[in-house]
C-alpha cells in the first residue's frame, strides 16, 4: 500500500466512518431522548414531539429509513462520477441503518402505535395494501442485512449482486408504502419518486452506455455488409 | 397650577374589566385550579391555560367528566388545511387570520337570509362551557372544553322552511390570509353540511371560545360547529356562510374521496376506513406509551343521538 492510500484508508477508517456512523444516530438519539423527556422519565436533550408522540416518533423513524436508503441509492452513482471508491465502503453502514430504521419504525408501529393488538395488526396486512408494501419492503430489507458481511460476499459471489438488487424492489415499494400512507398529500412521495425515477435512469443509461460501442460497431459492419452486398465495390461492378 | 402625575399605578397591574367582569369564574377557577394542577402534571403540560376572558357557565348536563387536553394540546395539533395540512402548520401559520372584522351570510330556505355582523350572531346568546369527546376520523382523539351556544338556538332564529332539510357550512377561503389554498388537497372553499335535524339536535354546538378564552385561531376563530358524535372533518371552521337547503349539500372530503368520507361520519368502530381501522383510537395527551381505547359508538353519545338514525343501514351511510 502506497503512502496515499494508507493515509485516504486511516482519515476514511478514524474520520469519514464515525462521522457518517453518528450523524445516523441522530435521529434515533433525538427520538429516545423525546420520549424519555414527554414521558417525564428524565430530563435529556431530545427531540420536541409534540401533542402526539407516537405518530411523530413513527413517522421520522419510517422517514429516516427512507432517507437513508435513498443516500445508499446515490452512492454508486456519485462514485462512477467522481472515481472514489471510498464511498463505497459507506454503503454497507448506511444499509444497515435502513435496515435498522425500518425495524425500529415496524416495532414502534406493532408497540406503541397498534398497542399489540395482532388482530388488528393481521386485518391491517391483510386489507390494508400500503401496510403490506411497508411490510414486505423490510421482509425484502432482512437478507441483505443478513448477507453484508465479508464472508457471504466471499460465499455468495456473483449472487451475491443479483441478491442485492433485490433494493430496486425495495425503493419503489417504500415509496408506495410513504404515498399511500398519506391522506391526499401526494407532493412529497412525488417528489421521492422522481429522485427514484432518476436515479434508475442513471443506472439504465450507464448500463446502455456501457454496451453502446460494440453494438455501433457491429452495426456498422452490418451497414458495410449490405452495402456491399447491394451494390458491390464499384470496381467490380465495373468489370460486370 | 400643578399637575400631578397619576398615581404609581402601572396599565399592567390595572384589572381588566373583562376579567374584573368575570371575576367569580376566575376565582372558581384557582379554586378547581389546585385540584387540576395535580392532573396536568401527571398528564405532562407543560403550559397551563391562559385566563378565561369570557363569560359563561359550565353545562354539567353535556359534558364528559374525563380530564380535558391541554390548551398546549388543543392548540398544536390541528387539522386545519387552510393553513397547511402538517398538524402543526395551523398553529405556526393562523396568525395572519383577521377574525375582525367577520360576517356570516345566512341564505337559502329560510325567512330570514342576508349577511350578519358576528356582533349580531352571537349577542343574543348565553355562552356555556362542554367538555366534549373529538374522535378524527384519523383514529386518534382529545377531550376539549369547547365554549359556545347550541347551534339550533342559532339557527331557529332564521326561520328555516320546510324545505329547509340540511345545513350546509361554508368555511373563510381567503388566499391571501391562508397559505394553505394554494394546495388543491381539497375542494375550496372547505364545505360541510349536517341534515336539519342533526343541526337542531341539543349536543350540536355552535363554538366560539376554548378553555374560557376567545377560540384560537388555528381551531376554527371565530365561529365553528361541532357535533360530537361525528369525526371532526364534519365542523365546519372559520364559517362564513349558513345555508339552508333541500337537497344533501357537496361536502369537501366526500367530494374528494367519497369512498373513505362519507357525508354522515359518524363515529362508528364497527365501520373501518379503507386505510385503517376505528375500531379502537389512540387518546392524546397520555404519552409515548399509553395504549389504545375502545372507539365507542357516535363517540359515547350513542344514548342521546342514536334515535336520529333509527333503522338507516350505517354501513352504508357511514
Amino acid at each position: 500500500m502506497t503512502a496515499v492510500s494508507r493515509t485516504l484508508d486511516q482519515r476514511f477508517r478514524y474520520l469519514y466512518k464515525p462521522v457518517v456512523f453518528i450523524a445516523c444516530l441522530v435521529p434515533l438519539l433525538g427520538c429516545i431522548g423525546g420520549i424519555l423527556r414527554s414521558n417525564r422519565l428524565a430530563s435529556v436533550p431530545g427531540f420536541e414531539l409534540g401533542t402526539d408522540p407516537v405518530r411523530w416518533v413513527l413517522d421520522t423513524l419510517g422517514k429516516t429509513a427512507l432517507n437513508l436508503l435513498f443516500l445508499t441509492l446515490l452512492i454508486s452513482p456519485l462514485r462512477q462520477l467522481s472515481g472514489d471508491v471510498q464511498l463505497l465502503r459507506l454503503r454497507r453502514m448506511l444499509g444497515l441503518f435502513v435496515f435498522s430504521y425500518a425495524l425500529l419504525h415496524f416495532l414502534t408501529y406493532v408497540g406503541p402505535f397498534e398497542a399489540g393488538s395482532w388482530t388488528e395488526i393481521r386485518k391491517d396486512l391483510a386489507k390494508r395494501p400500503f401496510t403490506a408494501m411497508g411490510f414486505a419492503a423490510l421482509l425484502l430489507l432482512l437478507p441483505l442485512a443478513v448477507t453484508s458481511t465479508d464472508k457471504m460476499m466471499r460465499r455468495l459471489r456473483g449472487r451475491w449482486q443479483r441478491l442485492h438488487r433485490l433494493i430496486y424492489l425495495i425503493a419503489p415499494l417504500t415509496v408506495l408504502h410513504y404515498w399511500k400512507m398519506l391522506k391526499h398529500e401526494y407532493r412529497e412521495p412525488l417528489v421521492y419518486g422522481s429522485i427514484l425515477v432518476a436515479l434508475l435512469a442513471f443506472r439504465a443509461w450507464r448500463r446502455l452506455r456501457a454496451r453502446a460501442p460494440a453494438v455501433t460497431a457491429a452495426a456498422a459492419s452490418a451497414r458495410a455488409q449490405r452495402l456491399t452486398s447491394r451494390c458491390g465495390p464499384p470496381k467490380a461492378r465495373g468489370k460486370v | 397650577m400643578l399637575i400631578r402625575r397619576p398615581s404609581g399605578v402601572r396599565p399592567s397591574q390595572i384589572t381588566s374589566e373583562a376579567l374584573y367582569l368575570n371575576r367569580r369564574t376566575v376565582l372558581a377557577e384557582l379554586l378547581a385550579g389546585g385540584a387540576c394542577a395535580a392532573v396536568r402534571a401527571a398528564h405532562g403540560a407543560e403550559q397551563a391555560p391562559p385566563a378565561a376572558t369570557l363569560q359563561y357557565t359550565r353545562s354539567t348536563r353535556y359534558s364528559i367528566a374525563d380530564a380535558p387536553n391541554t390548551y398546549e394540546e388543543i392548540t398544536n395539533y390541528n387539522n386545519f388545511y387552510e393553513f397547511g395540512t402538517d398538524k402543526t402548520d395551523p398553529a405556526r401559520h393562523a396568525g395572519s387570520l383577521r377574525t375582525r372584522p367577520w360576517s356570516v351570510t345566512i341564505g337559502g330556505e329560510a325567512e330570514k337570509t342576508g349577511s350578519f355582523d358576528l356582533e349580531d350572531i352571537l349577542k343574543p346568546h348565553a355562552l356555556e362551557e362542554r367538555i366534549y369527546r373529538l374522535r378524527c376520523v384519523e383514529a386518534w382523539s382529545m377531550v376539549i372544553p369547547w365554549i359556545g351556544f347550541p347551534l339550533g338556538d342559532l339557527l331557529k332564529r332564521f326561520n328555516p322552511t320546510s324545505k329547509a332539510k340540511f345545513v350546509e357550512f361554508t368555511s373563510l377561503a381567503d388566499p391571501k390570509q391562508m397559505p394553505g389554498l394554494r394546495s388543491d388537497v381539497l375542494p375550496w372553499p372547505y364545505m360541510e353540511g349536517l341534515r336539519i335535524d342533526e343541526a337542531m339536535h341539543p349536543l350540536a354546538f355552535m363554538v366560539v371560545g376554548l378553555y374560557g378564552r376567545e377560540l384560537p385561531n388555528q381551531d376554527g376563530a371565530p365561529l365553528r360547529s361541532m357535533a360530537p358524535w361525528k369525526y371532526g372533518f364534519k365542523n365546519g371552521k372559520s364559517i362564513v356562510r349558513i345555508r339552508f337547503t333541500e337537497g344533501q349539500p357537496r361536502t369537501s372530503w366526500n367530494t374528494a374521496s367519497p369512498s373513505e368520507y362519507g357525508f354522515y361520519a359518524n363515529v362508528n368502530p364497527a365501520v373501518d376506513h379503507p386505510r385503517w381501522s376505528q375500531a379502537t383510537e389512540r387518546r392524546l395527551g397520555g404519552g409515548f406509551f399509553a395504549s389504545r381505547q375502545k372507539t365507542l359508538m357516535f363517540n359515547g353519545y350513542a344514548d342521546e343521538v342514536a334515535g336520529l338514525y333509527q333503522g338507516m343501514n350505517l354501513h352504508r351511510y357511514y
